[in-house]
């Protein structure tokens, strides 16, 4: 995947902001960045640690050209989605949208940070939604405690026992689910169909942009 | 025949079994009492929510939703989608908003759409449960089957993230919406005001980053507690599953006892409306809201 | 002149005779008021009760009419009778509106009442009907100094509206530096593009304008008179004079940029490639006029990355450089960036400042910057050094709070402006004391200085329009731009605060707009602002003068000169009426016929002062029209009450108050005296921009004399009120009140 991230950086010949205008999902907005702050301070997860850059930074360090320094960012991944910086925003930029874009843009060239947990959950709830089409709650409860190993896995579930049973008791949290019996989609062999096409013509838009840049 | 009628989206929260099926059996309950007639979109999928971006690119993303789009025009044309999920709604309305005005973006997803059989033609409106009830129906209306008011109970109104931004409900302010409050007050609840109303629950970051989750839940929590709440009200599963289950482990780091019940708006009603406490999901509660409880009967 | 008769009508309307007897007040004007005519009405501002008061002077005789109604400032269109003395007793906005209505409160209402109808009637007595000014200037000509946009557009205008324009320009053409622009910041709709400067299509104009006479290359060598009738002596280029009459001037002098030599830390002068805002425009031009792109002045290599550095020598904190903000700089920036990213989006266009300031519709223009790719960063630059033909730009980022640097092919330091605004005259006057009997040294400060001078005025006051702040031209630009403090001269543009093109043919426009006031003002005779209209103007009983010339040092408006015998001089049409003169006068020789010491004195004496014993304080509140008076009759509207015990006398400014109002009224027994005028110092908003200072300047002094008197100081209050207070101020009546009545009676009271 560095295979990628090397290519991208030599199409784009380090101008990182319009690599990011033409790669991340609402990163045209970028530029439109006024720095008042205003996104940075309406984040419910601000100073909280691993808030290394905060949204007004990271659109700067993107003009500033700090490409690993924002790859690399555990910032984005602080993002609850709770569009408190979108609807603040004097200038309308999509913050939440691009903090995502940017995100999944870094995720992509493989230079997203290792172990992201936040990162992790964002690709085990994708998978667990897509498999069947709907989401299985028992498996992606599953899948994340165990993901740092079985050992973890069991004192997290332990930890979290009694709210599990509580779940369960109030007819919430379904077991079976865990033997892949609970939700999911009549069609989902052209969920999947269709969900490949998706991400193929995805793949080429991508690309063709990178492809003009490189040639310019 | 019904006097209204709608393409109902549960979500994989709502639906039978699942984190927030009792939200399912409560709106069941208040949209009989109401004559709302949902039925359930056919084999719709998950909408991706919001926290899914880094794996799910753009496209797929929006595929997801026009599948069901799709379904729903297919189906039940002419209707309007319903979802009583917040994310689901938000999902939903941000890939309509997307769609209609991107042709590039909308081409791919028919081409997309294609291989599972399906295409758009047009794209249903997107409303959440609440805008059914307080701009189709109305607070007058929804006041008038009241036959048991919750008088002298005191809630919170939790309206939390994404029922309120970045679409919201019309005429409602991002920093202080009121509608929640006007449901309660509806039903005969005081609505405490307090400082967190729109405070974010840490939505799915309370998987992955749970200290920074609980402390915001407990910042909610804390202030409808100081301001006199004896539950909390929401119209969104996650709000709900977050600011419920994780009670006992917020006590358990910062010494506090909250024991604060978390219901959905719907529950409110339909004891309201004179349901039974099965009628409304109460058993559904995880903190049981042992006055709503005996308030049934 | 006609034998004396005085009438006094009580309005009985609005409630007037639910609240007050006035039977006992319609006594009170016979008996002590001595009114030869005394009458009541129901309704007195109604056609019919004006028509009363009209038929006793037409046919009763009546010369002085005393009017016991509303407030002075209400009912004005209906109590106009311009032939005889008028005053005003206010019975509705001062008595029962800011009284409750209740049994306790009705002995005090109704004293104050009978106080303010004794206070008319003494007042009305020591008026005169105002003659008006007879040596007025009827010259209507316009003169505007000053050839840039700011002074096109005033004589465009003036033409415009009908007026004939002498317009003087330094200059061999017309256009100051809007000329030297390559393009101006977009006016109009959707603000994204550069538009042309504008200034040939100006230039035509005036070219084709009969109206409008341009002296080229032409400076003032004297300007004399007064409003209606200013003599201007023009240098033109073969180097003699020329005279040209004018009634009004506008003076759009400018500015200049703010000399970028004195920023060696940021390059300039050591590198070619580092220019000011100015020097782009010019590369601009030459560049659009070659057909090549815009390149650097080392080797003539097209410009592949260029530097803005905002605020360069501005908004400096240390004082070394400009203090302020020039407002137009950043939006200047942001047009010259387009130029770049128009010709060639590839060029690396960054601008670094401290905050992005953009009036105007300049908000949408920084937009369509940064959708052209326009790289904006919040930073402060430290060091600007040169490398053969590439400069770096050292400066630290505020938002990664790091330093760095960014190299860069050409560099433009936003330098800002500096008005044209003449000598400072506190400066050149110690200047010409040091020359009095100094050396040649001494003398080439003062001839230095004197080169400055734009207007050359033969005013005892100096050649200028006072400064305010940082050079730019006093012009009281909180309430009232235009208005400088030297009547009949407008200041508009750059030359009175910072500002952009737009902003400036807006002043310009204004400013027009007040000459043309001021001309037709001083043909007849009448005040210019704010007391526009008024007939009266200050006299001096010149046998009682001890030649002090306090009046000529003190008038605002360098009014007042000096005649050949040393006595004071007054230049009229150049006056204000604001009575600053009257309450300099330590022996009170000025007066107006309608407002003297006497007319202020007599009321202060009329009122009725109840013994010691008797629990009833008074107190007198000397109220500015312009804010205070106004704000009490608000107060009333809101019905605000506030304490009984207060009388209140308004006057034109504080800066008219005689001392001897506040010793005669401490002396007859009141228990205080409280001032209400306006807001002196930096942010001024005195109506005569120097008078509440003046005049609290004075009464600084009065604290003396209560000492002399044993009396506590607190028992004269000098009160800040502007005419949004009319909520507050009740309250701090009564606070005073309450402080006068635990300090108990005057020692005074009953001498």
């Amino acid at each position: 995947m560095s295979n990628l991230n090397e290519q991208m950086a030599d199409r784009y010949k380090n101008n990182f902001l319009k690599e990011i205008e033409e790669q991340a999902e609402m990163g045209e907005w970028v530029k439109m960045c006024m720095q008042c702050g205003l996104c940075s301070g309406s984040c419910p997860t601000h100073f909280h640690s691993g808030w290394d850059h905060p949204p007004q930074e990271i659109f700067m360090l993107i003009r500033a050209g700090k490409r690993e320094e924002v790859l690399n960012s555990q910032g984005m991944y602080m993002c609850t989605s709770c569009y408190n910086c979108y609807v603040r925003c004097p200038r309308k930029v999509p913050v939440t949208h691009v903090m995502h874009g940017i995100a999944e843009y870094a995720y992509r060239i493989g230079r997203a940070p290792k172990a992201q947990p936040t990162l992790h959950l964002s690709k085990t709830f994708w998978t667990n939604a897509t498999k069947y089409g709907r989401v299985n709650e028992v498996q992606l409860t599953q899948s994340l405690y165990f993901k740092d190993g079985i050992g973890s896995g069991i004192k997290k579930a332990m930890e979290m026992q009694k709210e599990a049973l509580g779940l369960v008791m109030a007819g919430r949290l379904n077991p079976m689910e865990a033997l892949g019996m609970g939700h999911k989609c009549k069609d989902v062999s052209g969920i999947h169909k269709m969900l490949a096409k998706a991400e193929e013509l995805e793949a080429k838009n991508k690309a063709a942009k990178a492809d003009t840049a490189g040639k310019e | 025949m019904a006097r209204k009628e709608y393409a109902f989206y549960p979500g994989c929260s709502s639906q039978k079994g699942a984190s927030a099926s009792n939200y399912l059996v409560s709106v069941e309950s208040m949209c009989k009492t109401l004559d709302i007639k949902m039925t359930e979109i056919p084999d719709w999928n998950c909408c991706g929510a919001s926290v899914s971006y880094a794996e799910s690119g753009e496209l797929p993303r929006h595929v997801m939703n026009a599948r069901n789009f799709a379904l729903s025009e297919q189906n039940l044309p002419g209707q309007t989608i319903v979802a009583t999920c917040a994310a689901c709604w938000l999902g939903a309305r941000e890939s309509k908003e997307r769609l209609e005005h991107s042709s590039g973006l909308m081409a791919d997803t028919q081409a997309a759409l294609k291989e599972a059989g399906l295409n758009i033609k047009v794209i249903p409106e997107i409303k959440h449960m609440v805008e059914v009830l307080i701009e189709d129906l109305g607070y007058d209306e929804l006041k008038k089957p009241v036959k048991k008011p919750l008088d002298g109970m005191k809630f919170a109104g939790y309206v939390g993230c994404q029922t309120n931004r970045p679409f919201g409900i019309a005429n409602e302010s991002f920093e202080n919406p009121m509608y929640l409050d006007r449901l309660i007050e509806t039903v005969g609840g005081e609505a405490v005001p307090y400082d967190q109303k729109v405070t974010c629950c840490g939505g799915a970051l309370a998987f992955s980053e749970p200290e920074k989750a609980q402390a915001q839940i407990k910042d909610i929590i804390e202030s409808a507690y100081d301001s006199g709440a004896e539950m909390l009200v929401t119209p969104c599963p996650l709000c709900q599953a977050n600011t419920e289950v994780y009670q006992g482990q917020i006590n358990k780091k910062y010494g506090t006892k909250f024991n604060m019940p978390v219901l959905y708006y719907s529950q409110l009603m339909t004891l309201a409306y004179g349901g039974s406490a099965k009628e409304a999901g109460l058993k559904g509660n995880v903190i049981r809201a042992t006055k709503l409880e005996q308030f049934a009967g | 002149m006609a034998e004396m008769k005085t009438a006094a009508y009580l309005c009985k309307g609005c409630e007037i005779d639910k609240r007050v007897n006035v039977a006992a007040l319609a006594k009170i004007a016979t008996k002590e008021g001595k009114m030869a005519l005394v009458r009541e009405h129901d309704f007195l501002c109604s056609a019919d009760g004006v028509a009363l008061i009209q038929n006793d002077i037409d046919n009763e005789g009546v010369t002085h009419v005393a009017l016991g109604a509303c407030s002075r400032r209400a009912k004005t269109e209906a109590f106009n009778f311009p032939t005889v003395a008028l005053s005003r007793g206010n019975l509705r906005e001062g008595v029962i509106w800011i009284r409750p209505d209740t049994p306790d409160a009705q002995e005090t209402t109704q004293e104050m009442a009978e106080d303010y109808v004794r206070m008319m009637c003494a007042e009305v007595k020591t008026m005169q009907v105002p003659a008006g000014n007879q040596k007025t200037g009827t010259i209507k000509t316009i003169l505007v100094v000053g050839g840039g946009v700011s002074g096109m557009t005033a004589a465009l205008e003036a033409s415009k509206a009908g007026y004939k324009v002498v317009l003087i320009e330094k200059a061999a053409a017309l256009g100051g530096w809007a000329a030297k622009l390559h393009k101006r910041v977009p006016t109009r709709e959707p603000f994204k593009s550069p538009e042309d400067n504008g200034v040939a299509d100006m230039a035509a104009r005036i070219d084709a304008d009969a109206n409008i006479k341009v002296y080229l290359n032409a400076t003032i060598a004297k300007t004399s008179g007064s409003p209606g009738r200013f003599k201007i002596d023009i240098a033109i280029e073969s180097g003699s004079v020329v005279t040209e009459d004018v009634g009004a001037i506008i003076q759009a002098t400018g500015f200049t940029l703010y000399d970028a030599n004195k920023l060696p830390h940021l390059g300039y002068g050591k590198s070619p490639n580092v220019v000011d805002q100015a020097g782009l425009e010019a590369l601009a031009k030459e560049a659009a006029a070659s057909g090549k792109p815009i390149c650097r002045p080392s080797d003539g290599q097209p410009v592949k990355s260029v530097v803005f550095v905002q605020c360069a020598g501005q908004r400096d904190a240390s004082g070394e450089h400009l203090q302020y903000c020039s407002g137009y700089c950043c939006n200047v920036s942001i047009k010259q960036a387009t130029y770049f990213k128009d010709s060639n989006p590839d060029i690396d266009t960054v601008v670094l400042f401290t905050d992005l300031r953009t009036p105007g519709n300049g908000e949408d223009f920084y937009r369509s910057a940064q959708n052209r790719g326009v790289i904006f960063s919040k930073g402060v630059v430290s060091e600007v050094t040169a490398n053969g033909n590439t400069c770096t730009v050292q400066f630290k980022d505020l938002i990664l709070n790091e330093d760095t640097a960014a190299e860069a092919d050409l560099v433009v330091l936003a330098t800002g402006s500096v008005p044209t605004s003449g000598p400072e005259l506190e400066a050149l006057a110690d200047a010409k004391r040091a020359a009095e009997s100094g050396t040649e040294e001494t003398k080439n400060v003062v001839l230095q200085m004197m080169d400055k001078s734009v207007l050359n005025l033969d005013y005892r006051q100096g050649p200028d329009i006072p400064h305010f702040k940082h050079g730019f031209n006093d012009s009281h630009f909180i309430c009232f731009p235009y208005e400088t403090r030297r009547t009949g001269i407008y200041a508009a543009g750059p030359v009175r605060r910072p500002m952009d093109i737009l902003q400036a043919q807006e002043d310009a426009t204004g400013a027009a707009m007040k000459a043309i006031q001021a001309v037709e003002n001083a043909g007849l005779g009448k005040a210019a602002h704010p007391r526009a209209g008024d007939l009266s103007f200050p006299t001096a009983r010149l046998e009682g003068c001890t030649q002090c010339k306090r009046c000529t040092v003190e008038c605002p408006f360098g009014a007042i000169d000096e005649d050949e015998k040393r006595f004071p001089l007054f230049n009229e049409s150049r006056c204000r009426r604001c009575g600053t003169c009257m309450g300099a006068c330590p022996v009170r020789v000025i007066s107006f016929e309608n407002y003297s010491v006497n007319t202020v004195g007599m009321q202060i004496k009329a009122v009725d002062m109840p013994d010691e014993f008797s629990e009833k304080p008074r107190i007198l509140i000397l109220a500015c029209e312009n804010d205070a008076y106004p704000a009490l009759d608000m107060a009333g509207m809101n019905r605000n009450a506030y304490d009984p015990f207060v009388r209140v006398i308004p006057v034109r400014c504080l800066g008219s108050v005689n001392t001897i109002w506040i010793t005669d009224a401490l002396n007859s027994g009141y228990d205080g005296v409280m001032l209400m005028g306006c807001k002196h110092g930096d942010e001024y908003q005195c109506h005569f921009v120097k008078g509440s200072e003046l005049g609290r300047y004075r009464m600084s002094k009065v604290y003396d004399t209560l000492k002399g008197m044993n009396l506590e100081i607190d028992r004269l209050m000098d009160m800040e009120v502007a005419i949004t207070d009319m909520d507050t101020l009740p309250g701090k009546i009564n606070a005073y009140a309450e402080q006068i009545k635990a300090m108990g009676p005057s020692p005074f009271k009953g001498l």
